[in-house]
């Protein structure tokens, strides 16, 4: 099956409990998890993730309000976007 | 991963704190086919229009902005410009009446700026383009989304001086019956208007364009200064490579969301406009990037050279991001919608001979900038004339957006509010053209039109 990949960018400072809301909200999307990558770039704590959506029993609306909401609580800024976005500003 | 996590991270950064967007997503609409004899008929079929596809262009391009997480400013409409459609029913009154319509099509769809109420004068006027200019006052005042454009000159035609002298008048008494003189803000006057230009005022939907088209306009100054800025030490062929390579990708994000929002709305895919375009938000500045390539303040000697590279590289990166680059595609230095130019302005370290000396190498022309209320007509038409010229002897677009604000002197400042910004009222040179202007005629176009 096709699958509907979309990266999650939070960029902020590392605190406990980021990655397990994260994945917890996720899970009760019903978004798979694909990889998860975390690293300090630009003096940032950035943790990115690739979700497969195909499954998802939400809307990407309602998912981007609701990380946005976590990323308010736990004052880091969360991204979504399709992966679409980066194919083509970074492959030529 | 197919995609690396600092290639994530470069992208998601220009949209959170390098105010990367779309900056204008702009549906073309041609109106010939809503001509009808009865105007009320002819004014229902282009409201339905304008209107029913409005609707489909917001919500689909809301769509996309959840999607890809990338910001789309602004919903536009151009139409076919409108003196061509109002040949039969050519009155003042229905000049204003037929804004009054696209201004209410457009607010009802929920579309920010709906541009084409203009014509094309280069050569001469017709009875309906002559109506138009002189209603344009009342429209203006009459409605709050509708813009304007006149094609003055082109390369191939020259300069018609019998329309040109017609625009200091309807500039001031726009001035005077607009707030602040914004109605101003809405009318651009062209040299070598292109056709598919999705950025407002000068927007239109050209008689070569099909029934609609999708033309997009990106942005990214922000994200031009932030690389800039961490290469304050490379060479110039450097510093050109190291802005062609962001421009591509601020270009592909505009090329990507164009595609895929001419698809689903069902309409051929126009063009990427590759303009650099500023706000008046923090960090958003073109002047900026002009002063981190080591230029103390815009508008100093080297400014025009700086802004040449910068211009040259984000045409090249712009090229190489999409098959369809249009519009005008130049580097956008409006005095009022940047706060660098702003500030260089107020320090007077930019003046308006430099900045039309700036329009030379750059498009797209005196962009947003105000002059003293009491300027005499005769002057703006002169300024409009000398920008004009440019355009036309060095075969590009150049335009004008003067605004002359009623009571106001050189030093002073008005402030627009939202996109259009704050304008600091500049002085403008006392001695006149008028005698030279009041020839009337054409300004022949130049040898280099004759190239058949």
């Amino acid at each position: 099956m096709e699958k509907e990949q979309l990266f999650i960018t939070v960029i902020g400072e590392d605190r406990k409990g980021i990655v397990a809301k994260i994945s917890t909200l996720l899970y009760e999307c019903d978004i798979n998890i694909e990889d998860i990558n975390q690293k300090i770039m630009d003096s940032y704590f950035v943790m990115i993730m690739l979700v497969d959506m195909k499954q998802s029993k939400q809307s990407l609306e309602k998912v981007r309000e609701e990380l946005e909401k976590l990323g308010d609580a736990l004052r880091v800024k969360i991204q979504i976007q399709h992966e679409n976005i980066f194919k083509m500003m970074h492959r030529v | 991963m197919s995609i690396s996590a600092e290639e994530v991270f470069e992208t998601a950064n220009m949209i959170l704190r390098q105010n990367l967007d779309i900056r204008t997503t702009t549906l073309g609409i041609n109106l010939k086919d809503c001509i009808d004899n009865d105007f009320g008929r002819f004014a229902d079929n282009v409201y339905q229009k304008i209107h029913r596809h409005s609707l489909r262009l917001v919500k689909e391009a809301d769509r996309l902005e959840v999607k890809y997480g990338i910001p789309i400013v602004n919903k536009r409409i151009s139409v076919t410009p409108i003196s061509l459609i109002m040949e039969t029913h050519c009155s003042k009154q229905s000049f204003v009446e037929m804004a009054k319509t696209l201004d209410r099509a457009a607010k009802d769809g929920g579309i920010d700026f709906i541009g084409g109420f203009g014509a094309f004068v280069q050569k001469g006027l017709t009875e309906s383009d002559r109506v138009l200019i002189e209603s344009l006052p009342d429209v203006f005042a009459s409605s709050d989304r509708v813009c304007s454009f006149l094609n003055v000159g082109t390369n191939v035609a020259g300069m018609n001086l019998d329309a040109l002298n017609m625009l200091g008048h309807m500039l001031k008494e726009t001035a005077s019956k607009t707030k602040d003189a914004v109605g101003c803000a809405k009318f651009v006057a062209f040299a070598n208007a292109p056709e598919d230009n999705p950025f407002m005022a000068g927007a239109y939907h050209g008689i070569g364009e099909p029934d609609m088209s999708l033309n997009i306009g990106v942005s990214g100054p922000g994200v031009v200064y932030s690389v800039v800025e961490k290469n304050r030490g490379c060479d110039l062929t450097q510093l050109s490579e190291i802005i062609k390579r962001t421009v591509f990708k601020v270009t592909r994000s505009g090329e990507l969301i164009g595609r895929e929002l001419a698809k689903n709305l069902d309409v051929p895919f126009g063009i990427v406009d590759i303009s650099l375009a500023p706000t008046t938000a923090q960090g958003d500045s073109v002047a900026n990037i002009i002063e981190a390539f080591g230029i103390e303040s815009v508008g100093a000697h080297g400014t025009t050279m700086a802004l040449a590279l910068l211009m040259d590289a984000v045409k090249k990166g712009g090229a190489m991001a999409s098959g369809n680059v249009g519009g005008l595609s130049g580097t956008f230095i409006p005095v009022s919608e940047d706060s660098g130019m702003i500030e260089a302005v107020k320090k007077g370290a930019l003046d308006l001979n430099k900045l039309e000396a700036l329009t030379s190498v750059c498009s797209v022309g005196l962009d947003m900038f105000a002059i003293p209320g009491d300027t005499p007509a005769e002057t703006i038409n002169a300024i409009i004339a000398d920008e004009l010229a440019i355009g036309i002897i060095n075969n590009k677009t150049t335009a004008v957006r003067v605004i002359p604000v009623p009571g106001k002197k050189a030093g002073e400042s008005v402030d627009f509010g939202g996109l259009l910004g704050e304008a600091p009222v500049m002085d403008v040179n006392p001695y006149s053209a008028k005698d030279f202007l009041r020839r009337g005629g054409r300004l022949p176009a130049p040898v280099t039109s004759m190239r058949n």
